[in-house]
């Protein structure tokens, strides 16, 4: 358990990371990777949602009924989404549409109202804020990497600026199209996973079976 | 909302109800109701303080939708100004003649067709849009001699879970069918919502409405119908209901209660 406030907002990056260490999130992660600036702005609207959800949730969390938090968490949250979704008409029409039903999935990403219901019940506000944001920055981290090799591999960008000058159009690159397809996702998060835990070992969850030896007669 | 935790003797009713045990039944409702209070009013709130903005990005959009469907769009040019080589008119229906009527720049399709005074209510309602506006406008796009070269109009009908509206955009001989798209909807995504795929909709470049003795016959089907191929577009697979939408609003659109006398006009050259 992290102690200090820093420790609340690095914590999620590496150590606790909510995608990498806790599997959360995995379905919109898998959607929204293929072009970076939309893995940049739905980063943003997770960690807005998180944030301002579980700051509001710990608010109220001495008043929340045992036998309807669930759906009070739901509440709040749902009109957190909402609003980003309005503001992302408003301000950002083209993502908004490319983002589609995403955003409104925002509310069962696994993270926000994991962050609610394990975080901000028990902790007061400010620490829920900044625990909020952390495990957004945490998701949006994990996105911005994922982004980066779909976009750039896959169709020779980074937020929508030519790097690798296709095929298509008259260059030497021939773009991986798997990148583009979700599949991909999974096998970058995979490797990603892979990676941190060969980092820092202690990521690795103990087995829950142990090979038997058998004797020979 | 939390102010009564600081707070070491609760004080007066307000201040007891507060400080009872969060799972009584009366402060489980209070909970309940005073949330769902709030939520709703900053939603609402912000619903109705965007509208305005969001409304802007709409228009924009139709017009990108209309460049799009007529094969003009340049992402690099600003959108009004390539909007600008479009000529907008209102379109009588029922005659298939232009009006001067109304303003085609302001005119609002969708007011109109709400309206008892510019509508009229479908007893036959194939594509599902229970009145139908009198007035629509179409966007005309001229060649470099001044004649008109596509016509592109607006139609929409209900397919699965929504309306879909659209433009569909023909050829100066009132038959050949250059492009549809859809610019608002609420299909299915992967399914229904495939109308927007480029594969799908560029099957419709080149196929023709009506066969020789001028009988409408295009046709959104899973097999090739006795009209031929050259009327068919492949429905979507997965998504056969708004798939039949599609091929009803084309129908109807394209039929004697839609542009047909229109493009009766346009063939004959009184455009």
């Amino acid at each position: 358990m992290p102690q200090t406030r820093r420790d609340m907002l690095i914590d999620p990056m590496v150590d606790n990371n909510p995608i990498t260490l806790q599997v959360l999130g995995i379905c919109s992660a898998l959607a929204v990777t293929s072009s970076l600036q939309v893995a940049l702005v739905m980063s943003i609207a997770v960690t807005f949602v998180t944030a301002f959800s579980s700051m509001f949730i710990s608010m109220m969390r001495n008043h929340i009924p045992g036998s309807i938090r669930i759906i009070v968490q739901m509440v709040v949250i749902a009109s957190l989404v909402i609003l980003v979704d309005q503001i992302l008409k408003a301000y950002a029409f083209e993502i908004s549409k490319t983002l589609s039903v995403f955003v409104g999935l925002i509310i069962t990403n696994c993270i926000v109202m994991g962050r609610a219901e394990a975080f901000a019940m028990k902790n007061p506000p400010v620490d829920s804020f900044i625990d909020g944001v952390g495990n957004g920055l945490g998701y949006g981290l994990i996105l911005m990497m994922v982004g980066v090799i779909r976009e750039l591999f896959g169709s020779g960008s980074l937020f929508g600026v030519t790097i690798l000058e296709t095929v298509n159009n008259g260059g030497w690159y021939v773009p991986n199209g798997l990148l583009l397809l979700p599949p991909s996702a999974f096998f970058i998060i995979g490797l990603i996973i892979w990676g941190f835990r060969a980092w820092k070992p202690d990521q690795v969850e103990e087995r829950e079976y142990k090979i038997q030896t058998v004797e020979a007669h | 909302m939390s102010e009564d935790n600081k707070k070491p003797e609760p004080k007066g009713a307000i201040g007891r109800f507060l400080a009872s045990p969060p799972d009584s039944v009366g402060k489980t409702l209070f909970t309940a109701v005073s949330v769902c209070l709030v939520a709703s009013m900053v939603v609402s709130a912000a619903a109705v303080a965007l509208r305005p903005t969001q409304a802007v990005n709409a228009l924009k959009d139709k017009q990108v939708n209309i460049l799009q469907v007529a094969g003009i769009f340049d992402p690099q040019k600003d959108v009004l100004e390539s909007f600008a080589a479009f000529e907008p008119r209102v379109l009588e229906l029922a005659t298939g003649k232009f009006t001067d009527q109304f303003d085609a720049a302001t005119f609002d399709d969708r007011a109109a067709a709400d309206d008892p005074a510019t509508s009229v209510a479908l007893d036959d309602d194939p594509a599902g849009i229970v009145r139908q506006g009198k007035f629509v406008t179409v966007y005309l796009l001229r060649d470099d001699a001044g004649g008109v070269d596509k016509v592109i109009m607006p139609l929409h009908g209900y397919g699965l879970w929504s309306t879909l509206y659209g433009f569909i955009a023909v050829e100066e001989n009132g038959n050949d069918i250059f492009g549809l798209q859809f610019y608002e909807h609420a299909e299915t995504p992967g399914l229904g919502a495939e109308v927007d795929n480029p594969r799908w909709k560029a099957q419709w470049a080149g196929k023709a409405l009506r066969d020789d003795a001028g009988v409408l016959k295009i046709n959104v089907a899973k097999s090739v119908s006795s009209a031929g191929p050259d009327h068919h577009i492949d429905a979507l697979a997965g998504a056969t209901l708004t798939s039949n939408g599609v091929d009803n609003l084309v129908r109807f659109w394209m039929g004697e209660e839609g542009y047909a006398p229109f493009l009766e006009n346009l063939k004959a050259g009184g455009v």
